[in-house]
């Protein structure tokens, strides 16, 4: 029998064109998304030496980093909408379907990829935008790229790749009540720092990460490269494939049932070794929020700032310090003391129907606290019009939250969804860098139930105590 | 792409670990179609005040470091976004060798893309350079052939991958290389469709 191996390992094989001694593999590429802010300079790239897009086909591009989430017929913002006239005028000239903003479609690139049935397990997967580890949750070899190497793959479908190495975190036991994906991610780049993924592609293993929902398995690896890492996968199972039933563009009938198998044979092999493994356990987990600059600088929401005088060089004290004074914030403050002004509910992290459904379940009958401004902003168009089908709308409006058009929003601010200097926002996202949400803005990330409890109380508060998580 | 060889210049020290793209280069300049001018928005956000004034907290804008061309930074130097608009704006602003203890991977390989130099040193080098560039004018020399730093008292090698090393001596077109594979790549798209 063979050498037992992990999915990476098997994908990998699979897309290998050329290889070569002291080179980097040369990659096929299955599946290419793209979107307006990192694509311009790749087409005139291709321009200014006369190539062409060699699989249209295996492009598709959509509009979503610089929408606007409200009043979309006008668009004020004359360079934002010179970025998107440009990405049409590209997609019409190279012949690349594109989801532009007015299109039933449009959305999160990372949202729509998987809602249209785009991405599939064992696919290799790129986009100019470093959460395309996204598409790792089904089992495909999906990362981020610069923009000179969607130059590269819209001329070649491929790209030169070194094989990374093989890292697996192995979650094991079961996630409490009221505690959720994103709680897991962020408690292991917490736990583990971001940079342990460096140079590695991770795949998550264990009891907890199979019980996870497909929509859930797509928050966690949505962060992978929060821990630095290259990419991030699941092995495909079950749910994936009933995920990917009847998806637009997946096989039907019986056609599907055969590629369903292939699916699931790229599962890693029992006994598969992988060059690291980390363990973390599921039930020692609690909420988490942000407190610092960085995805790492997570606690429990029951805990505190953390004290730079009791830590150590090695523990980066200064950027600890640093950290905490431009969050505003006070060592050993307890987390439930922090007064939010902003709620954000979106992004690729967590901007689905079930992460609405969930933040909309705390939500439901009361009212968003005062002077806290409150958004929804779905992943996809055809992520609102189904929330709308549920009444969900009905439920955040009715709270008091503002519910938008679907784009990346204020999880980069590059339209007018913008945190003011020196406020701070509860929010769903994945980054809190500095100025990551407008500049001089605070960021806390958290799950959406955390969030939606945050906008509701005008604080952090543990969302356990809602009795509607129960059970949930 | 201009082929690198060899460079010296002097060093601009950024002592802070996990300096991602946003901090590099602020969102609100991503919007713009062309690949040049990014080098007046670099840092951004660490250079002005909101008014627009230079902050004088910054060493950047102390004009010592005007003539700077290597910046030498902490761990996990451009960590975050995959936009290339951070090393179009390292290098607009006249950068030509970036070296840390660690880079984070997109920002690393689109550095190569860009004619960029990024060089990987253990952190107690680092941290002396940055101390050696605080206090006084320093100058580096970087030799891509001989994959070694040095400065008037003494000398480091570096490690790089040798396609790597190849792309930057030679200023290739990447895409010009890839595709005299096409066959291959036929080849391989006939096997599996
Ligand atoms: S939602 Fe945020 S993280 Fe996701 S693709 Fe958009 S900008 Fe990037």
């Amino acid at each position: 029998m063979s050498q037992p191996k992990t999915i990476i390992e098997k994908i990998w094989d699979q897309h290998i064109v050329h290889e070569e001694e002291g080179k980097p593999n040369l990659l096929y590429i299955d599946l290419h998304l793209i979107h307006e802010v990192t694509s311009p300079q790749a087409f005139e790239g291709l321009r200014m030496k006369g190539r062409k897009v060699r699989r249209p086909e295996r492009t598709y591009a959509t509009m979503d980093h610089n929408v606007p989430t409200l009043h979309r017929n006008v668009i004020k913002d004359a360079v934002s909408k010179k970025q998107m006239e440009t990405l049409k005028e590209n997609c019409e000239e190279f012949g690349i379907r594109l989801a532009d903003i007015h299109h039933p479609d449009q959305g999160i690139v990372h949202v729509i990829g998987p809602e249209l049935g785009l991405t599939q397990p064992g696919k290799t997967i790129v986009c100019g935008d470093s959460h395309t580890s996204t598409h790792g949750a089904f089992g495909a070899l999906a990362f981020g790229i610069g923009t000179s190497e969607v130059e590269h793959v819209l001329a070649t479908q491929s790209l030169w790749q070194a094989k990374p190495k093989t890292l697996e975190v192995k979650v094991e036991g079961k996630l409490g009540t009221g505690v959720t994906a994103k709680d897991l991610i962020l408690a292991i780049i917490g736990k583990f720092g971001v940079r342990f993924g460096t140079g590695h592609v991770i795949e998550y293993t264990g009891e907890a990460v199979r019980n996870l929902t497909m929509e859930e398995r797509m928050t966690v690896c949505n962060m992978s490269i929060e821990a630095g890492a290259r990419a991030g996968l699941i092995s495909p199972d079950e749910t994936t494939v009933e995920y990917l039933r009847g998806k637009r563009y997946v096989p039907e009938g019986e056609a599907f049932e055969e590629t369903a198998a292939e699916w699931m044979s790229l599962a890693s092999d029992p006994g598969a070794t992988y060059d690291q493994t980390l363990t973390i356990h599921a039930n020692e987990i609690e909420p988490q929020v942000t407190w610092g600059t960085n995805p790492s600088h997570c606690v429990p929401v029951g805990g505190k700032v953390p004290d730079p005088q009791v830590m150590s060089e090695e523990d980066d004290r200064d950027g600890v310090e640093r950290a905490i004074e431009y969050m505003g914030l006070e060592a050993n403050q307890d987390i439930e003391s922090i007064p939010v002004e902003h709620v954000f509910i979106g992004s690729c992290t967590n901007s689905r129907l079930s992460d609405l459904k969930k933040a909309a379940e705390i939500v439901r009958g009361a009212k968003v606290h005062e002077g806290v401004r409150a958004i929804v902003v779905p992943g996809s168009q055809t992520v609102k019009k189904q929330a709308e089908a549920e009444g969900l709308d009905t439920i955040f409006l009715t709270a008091g939250f503002e519910w938008r058009d679907a784009g990346c929003s204020m999880c980069l601010a590059m339209n007018d969804d913008i945190v003011p200097p020196g406020e701070r926002c509860a929010s769903t996202s994945n980054r809190n860098f500095e100025g990551r949400q407008g500049n001089g803005a605070r960021t806390h990330l958290v799950s959406p139930e955390m969030a939606a409890a945050a906008a509701l109380e005008g604080r952090f508060v543990d969302v356990r105590k809602y009795a509607s998580t129960v059970g949930g | 792409m201009e082929p690198l060889r060899k460079h010296t210049g002097l060093v601009f020290p950024l002592n802070r670990s996990n300096v991602d793209t946003d901090q590099i280069i602020p969102k609100q300049f991503l919007k713009r179609i062309e690949r040049q001018g990014f080098g007046q928005f670099l840092f951004f956000n660490w250079r002005f005040h909101d008014d627009g004034t230079p902050r004088e907290d910054f060493s950047l804008n102390d004009s010592k470091y005007d003539e700077a061309s290597v910046l030498v930074g902490g761990e996990n130097f451009g960590c975050g976004s995959s936009r290339e608009h951070a090393p179009w704006a390292i290098q607009d602003y006249g950068f030509k060798v970036v070296i840390a203890p660690s880079f984070a991977d997109i920002f690393y390989n689109n550095c190569f893309k860009n004619g960029i130099l990024p060089i990987e040193l253990p952190k107690s080098v680092t941290d002396q350079m940055i101390k050696e560039a605080e206090d006084h004018q320093y100058e580096l020399t970087v030799d891509l052939e001989n994959q070694v730093v040095r400065d008037d008292s003494r000398e480091v090698s570096f490690d790089i991958q040798s396609y790597h090393k190849e792309m930057l001596l030679n200023g290739w077109d990447e895409i010009a290389v890839t595709l005299t594979y096409q066959e291959k790549i036929d080849q391989f798209e006939q096997k599996t469709s």
